[in-house]
């Protein structure tokens, strides 16, 4: 008989790692097509903040998070545009908007910070919600939370086998070749980043209207800066993101449950692990640990296996094309 | 189709890279394009695949003035190159390789994609893994792959650029055939850019020759190479002096040399060098030369086996110890791996001095390099930056930041993409060095100046080294035998 | 030609007025007016004597932490971690302050050593992880910055607390001994100054006419030509890393002995990001560093100050001074700038 907190708890997982799982997954796209949105972090609580007030002003969540996806559109369309039009260091406009984002929020958000506001509305999906255990985990939640499943399938399926998804792949690899074959580096990177930049919002948004309701100074800081490093230990692949997502989001259940059953040992150190699994995997990645496990793995098993484990970021990452 | 390029130009600032251009082209016959370094024909080919557009001039197919913004237009007018470093995604797999860029459909078809490969490479004997990712593929491979997208993307011109660097002898033969059949059997037209003249000979019906940035020859294949060398640098040069020298002590020792890498293992390695020697090392790319040489500089490990250098043990030191005994490294790429692009030459020299006094003299630095300057005939002055030198300059930067006396020289390529003057120049240097008795150990895929320059040779195939062989006494055949693995 | 000159004089001036312009609006958007909220900010740092001696205060440390990032940014790394490197050296010098007994010059000498050698070994750690593991120094530094705020709220809570108990503010009060000499009753330490200015004054001669300089500054633009020119990368980073995590901790101990009498919650405020931010807006000259600084510490502690007169959130500096550097960051100056300093300033 599983224990119907340990169904809340999990459930609760599943929901706080949903605005994680949609930020992943937009700022896959834009570092695959080879742009670093170092703001995520500014620019999510930008997005809560604007999402929370027009929501509240407007009386709808959905206008709240439509405001939100502009936000976050509008500021990784600085930095695309500071990068490729402006030639300047994407790692710097990214980081200077990260602390302005956050500034901003606590700016224009000042007046009203811990009110009540609108909040989305949880709906259980029918038929799924009856399958035992998984049931009420995974399909008796938010639409945002559905919102999230479908998007993770979208992104995967259209990185990995659609036109689209191989030109904006291509630009993030090797531009010169992109370019060769037609294909538009540049705007491609407008495009995802500025896609990836909406999505930051939706998920900025997600927290202030549905998980961490309402908004005040400090809200979500440093979930921004989360989402960077699972979209790295992801492989820059979203189904691997939205696992690494639930992970973070379990290791924080943990801790909290943790710590109310042992009140006396300090819990300082959960805090602690998610960062120190983010260094082991970042160590793990950077290693050739596992190239060697593959290579002790069976000729048939390794295909997949590569498939798998192989994490490797886009090469041209980061670096400015000159379209002649 | 006939293609016709009129007064082409294109002019990067001051330089006059194509220099009012004009030729025509016929359907069904093989061109070859020659020049030396800096002659303009990659920016001819450039403009004319639509990777670049020209300052003036136009470009008629079949009496029809065209105009392309991309390759992937020029493609679609049925102009086709295939590159040296052929442009493909080394993270996608083959079949994501062919498809990119196509404009069919939106969800990508796995199997017109597997039928259409399979269909050219049958026709031309290819053989590829459609699963393989590209990374994987050797160079010759990832050449055929893009030859194929290129076919069938409707290319009826089709412009090789150096397309036998690198790759190995089957997959020669292989291009070599399917260049003939494109031509003889298909009517389509090629372009081979090379500096190869006996490949030029072997294939090309007629061949164009540049030099600064104008259509000075143009000639019927086949014809006598002096011909050929004549339009390329307007004179005969001068064969170099090949004074006898006595060589010295063993300087360079290698004894049972494994090297294991990822891709390949180089094993069994045993050579010496002596003093005032200079040793070859022949052989295609990656087939374990260029290993032999980063390891002999502590640059790549050993697992097996020792390096010595003048009695001395130095198996797997760190490269900066076997600098400090004396060893000198010139890698391939100038810019990337040797001379930093927007720093100045004295900043170079003030960097790659053994000297490690904490503070600075700049204007004793100065005067050091504005002397090297001088010694060497580098074109720049002591606050130019790097990159601002052409690449026979840069090599003769590099060069002259060598230390004074120097055990041992590993050189890899050392006249990649210069001109006869400046590879010439280089070697006088070379010579030089080993009159004071350096040895140099170098590596090139130009046969010519492997047994030009060399004492002693050994041929590298598939990681092995082959017996050593007498420069004076060896020919192009019996390396080409060793090279394709034969003994 | 008169017009690019023009250009090259007007246009540093430019950042500065389209931040004073973004501010004025949201100034204006909240009812206040522009002027008297810059009137009350400058005010509320040059008002009297211990306003300025608290935007001096506020100062040293941000000097200390922006001069250390020169020198990592010359050698092309991205030094987000300094944060946590204050933070460790604050922690450093509180143990030296809460456990050791001594005279007091002798106990202040083993802080500002303590402080030091904890900034720069929590930055070496940063650097082995990149040299050894490969992990970008950008997301060692997040974690190692994470992970050195949970130690401080651990010592807080814990085996530090006051004696009355648990505050999660800050740890128990250091002896008298062991905080820096302050100026008059304010929270400026004349000593801490010193220091600054030397190391000031260390890094730029070090950049710039040392043998390591220009190595960084080799290894900064191309690791590998660096290295095949002799510059030893693994070494030459861990160095540079521990140089400027010396300084950042330098800084830590700064805040906590004289800013503060005890270890606090947030120990480093955020002067770790804004060392960043003014190096950026600095160009990477060194010349700008310690004027920069300054107006950072005149901004940040005139919005504070304006924020206790008008509720205004004190974010407004930050602003400010985080517009200015977006501005410098997109449009540069009036010649495109490079990442690093140009070899001109050589000679």
């Amino acid at each position: 008989m599983i224990d119907q907190a340990l169904i809340l708890i999990l459930s609760s997982v599943v929901l706080a790692s949903t605005p994680l799982i949609i930020a992943v997954c937009g700022e896959i796209l834009t570092e695959r097509a080879g742009i670093v949105n170092l703001s995520l972090d500014g620019s999510m609580l930008m997005a809560a903040m604007t999402g929370f007030v027009v929501a509240l002003k407007s009386d709808s969540v959905w206008i709240g998070f439509l405001a939100a996806m502009i936000v976050g559109a509008f500021f990784a369309s600085i930095i695309a545009f500071g990068s490729i039009r402006l030639r300047q260091s994407q790692f710097a406009i990214g980081f200077v908007l990260t602390l302005l984002g956050d500034d901003l929020a606590a700016f224009l958000g000042q007046n009203y910070t811990r009110i009540p506001g609108p909040v989305v509305k949880h709906f259980a999906i029918p038929l799924l919600e009856d399958i035992p255990v998984l049931g009420p985990i995974f399909f008796n939640q938010s639409p945002v939370v559905y919102f999230a499943y479908i998007l993770v399938g979208v992104t995967w399926f259209y990185l990995f086998r659609t036109q689209p998804g191989l030109r904006l792949r291509s630009a993030g690899e090797r531009p010169e070749a992109a370019f060769a074959r037609g294909i538009s580096v540049n705007r491609q990177r407008y495009i995802y980043t500025i896609v990836g930049g909406a999505l930051i919002g939706i998920a900025g948004a997600a927290y202030s209207l549905d998980i961490k309701i309402g908004w005040s100074d400090g809200h979500i800081r440093g979930f921004g800066w989360i989402a960077l490093a699972i979209v790295i230990f992801g492989g820059w692949s979203p189904i691997r993101g939205a696992f690494g997502a639930l992970l973070f989001g379990a290791t924080k259940a943990l801790a909290t449950f943790l710590q109310r059953r042992f009140p006396e040992v300090s819990v300082v150190a959960f805090n602690a692990v998610p960062w120190v699994l983010m260094i082991t995997v970042l160590l793990l990645v950077g290693s050739d640990f596992t190239e060697r496990i593959i290579t002790m793995a069976p000729e048939r098993m390794q295909r997949p296996l590569q498939r798998l484990l192989r994490i490797s970021p886009p090469k041209a990452l980061g670096s400015t094309f000159v379209e002649d | 189709m006939q293609i016709e390029l009129r007064q082409i130009r294109k002019y990067f600032g001051p330089v006059r890279a194509n220099d009012g251009i004009s030729l025509t082209l016929e359907g069904g016959r093989i061109y070859g394009l020659l020049g030396e370094n800096g002659a303009g024909k990659s920016t001819l080919m450039k403009i004319l695949s639509g990777y670049q557009l020209p300052d003036s001039g136009d470009i008629f197919l079949d009496g029809q003035p065209q105009r392309f913004a991309s390759p992937a237009e020029a493609l679609g007018s049925g102009i086709g190159m295939l590159y040296q470093d052929p442009l493909d995604i080394p993270a996608f797999n083959v079949k994501d390789n062919y498809l990119l860029g196509r404009n069919r459909r939106v969800v990508l078809n796995y199997k017109t994609a597997k039928r259409e490969l399979s269909e050219i490479t049958t026709r031309f004997q290819f053989v590829l893994d459609q699963q393989a990712s590209i990374e994987s593929l050797s160079l010759g491979e990832r050449q055929q792959l893009e030859l194929t997208r290129l076919l069938v993307g409707g290319a009826q011109l089709l412009i090789l650029d150096e397309p036998t660097t690198g790759i190995s002898a089957d997959q020669k033969e292989k291009l070599f055939a399917s260049i003939k059949k494109l031509a003889r059997d298909e009517g389509k037209t090629l372009i081979l850019v090379s500096h190869k003249l006996d490949e030029v000979q072997e294939l090309c019906d007629e061949a164009f020759v540049l030099r600064k940035g104008q259509l000075v020859g143009k000639i019927e294949i086949p014809c006598p190479n002096e011909r050929l060398v004549e339009m390329m640098f307007g004179q005969i040069p001068l064969r170099s002096d090949r004074p006898g020298h006595t060589l010295g002590e063993p300087v360079l020792e290698l004894k049972d040399l494994r090297i294991p890498t990822y891709r390949l293992t180089v094993k069994d390695i045993n050579l010496t060098v002596h003093e005032g020697e200079i040793f070859g090392l022949a052989g295609l790319e990656g087939s374990g030369q260029q290993l032999v040489l980063r390891a002999c500089a502590g640059l790549i490990k050993a697992d097996h086996g020792h390096v010595s250098l003048a009695e001395q043990d130095i198996t797997n030191w760190p490269f900066q110890r076997v600098r400090t005994a004396g060893v000198g490294f010139v890698a391939a790429g100038r810019l990337e791996e040797g001379l930093v692009a927007d720093l100045s030459l004295t900043e170079h020299l003030v960097l790659s001095q053994p000297s490690r006094r904490f503070f600075i003299d700049w204007s004793d630095a100065r005067k050091k390099i504005q002397d090297r300057i001088e010694q060497y005939q580098i074109v720049g002055s002591p606050d130019s930056g790097a990159e601002e030198l052409s690449g026979g300059n840069q090599q003769r930067l590099l060069f002259g930041l060598l230390w004074e006396s120097l055990k041992l020289i590993l050189l890899e390529h050392p006249t990649r993409g210069l001109d006869v003057r400046s590879s010439d120049w280089i070697w006088d240097q070379l010579y030089q060095r080993r009159q004071a008795g350096t040895a140099i150990l170098f590596m090139s895929s130009d046969l010519d100046e492997i047994i030009e320059r060399s004492d002693r040779i050994a041929v590298f195939s598939g990681g092995k080294m082959s017996r050593t062989l007498d420069a004076r006494q060896t020919n192009v055949d019996e390396i080409g035998h060793l090279i394709g693995g034969q003994e | 030609m008169k017009s690019r000159l023009w250009l090259r004089w007007v246009w540093p001036v430019v950042p500065i007025f389209a931040s004073l312009l973004v501010t004025s609006l949201l100034l204006y958007l909240f009812g206040a007016s522009p002027i008297e909220s810059f009137q009350a900010m400058l005010k509320g740092a040059f008002g009297d004597q211990s306003k300025t001696l608290s935007v001096l205060a506020f100062w040293v440390p941000l000097l200390l932490t922006a001069t250390g990032l020169l020198v990592t940014f010359t050698a092309g790394l991205w030094n987000i971690g300094v944060e946590g490197q204050i933070v460790m050296g604050a922690i450093a010098a509180s143990w030296v302050a809460l456990r050791v007994e001594a005279p007091s010059p002798v106990l202040i000498t083993l802080e500002i050593l303590a402080a030091m050698a904890a900034g720069a070994l929590w930055a070496g750690f940063s650097a082995v992880l990149k040299t050894r593991g490969k992990v970008h120094e950008i997301f060692s530094g997040l974690a190692l910055n994470n992970i050195a705020i949970i130690l401080t709220n651990y010592l807080i809570s814990g085996p530090w607390q006051p004696s009355e108990g648990g505050s999660f503010r800050g740890t128990a009060p250091f002896q008298a001994e062991a905080l820096f000499p302050l100026f008059g009753s304010s929270r400026f330490s004349p000593l801490s100054l010193v220091l600054a200015l030397v190391a000031f004054g260390a890094v730029v001669v070090t950049l710039r006419g040392t043998l390591w300089g220009l190595q960084l500054k080799a290894l900064g633009k191309n690791l590998r030509s660096a290295f095949l020119l002799g510059v030893s990368s693994e070494r030459e980073m861990i160095l540079a890393m521990m140089f400027c995590g010396a300084l950042a901790g330098l800084g830590g101990g700064v805040r906590v002995l004289s800013w503060f009498d005890s270890l606090r919650q947030s120990i480093s405020g955020g002067i770790g990001f804004l060392a960043l931010l003014i190096v950026m807006l600095a160009n990477y000259r060194a010349f700008w560093i310690p004027p920069i600084s300054l107006f950072f510490s005149v901004v940040l502690n005139g919005a504070i100050s304006l924020q206790l007169r008008t509720q205004l959130h004190s974010s407004l500096g930050g602003i400010l001074t985080e517009m200015m550097v977006l501005f410098v960051v997109l449009f540069g100056d009036a010649t495109k700038i490079k990442f690093l300093q140009r070899k001109k300033d050589h000679d």
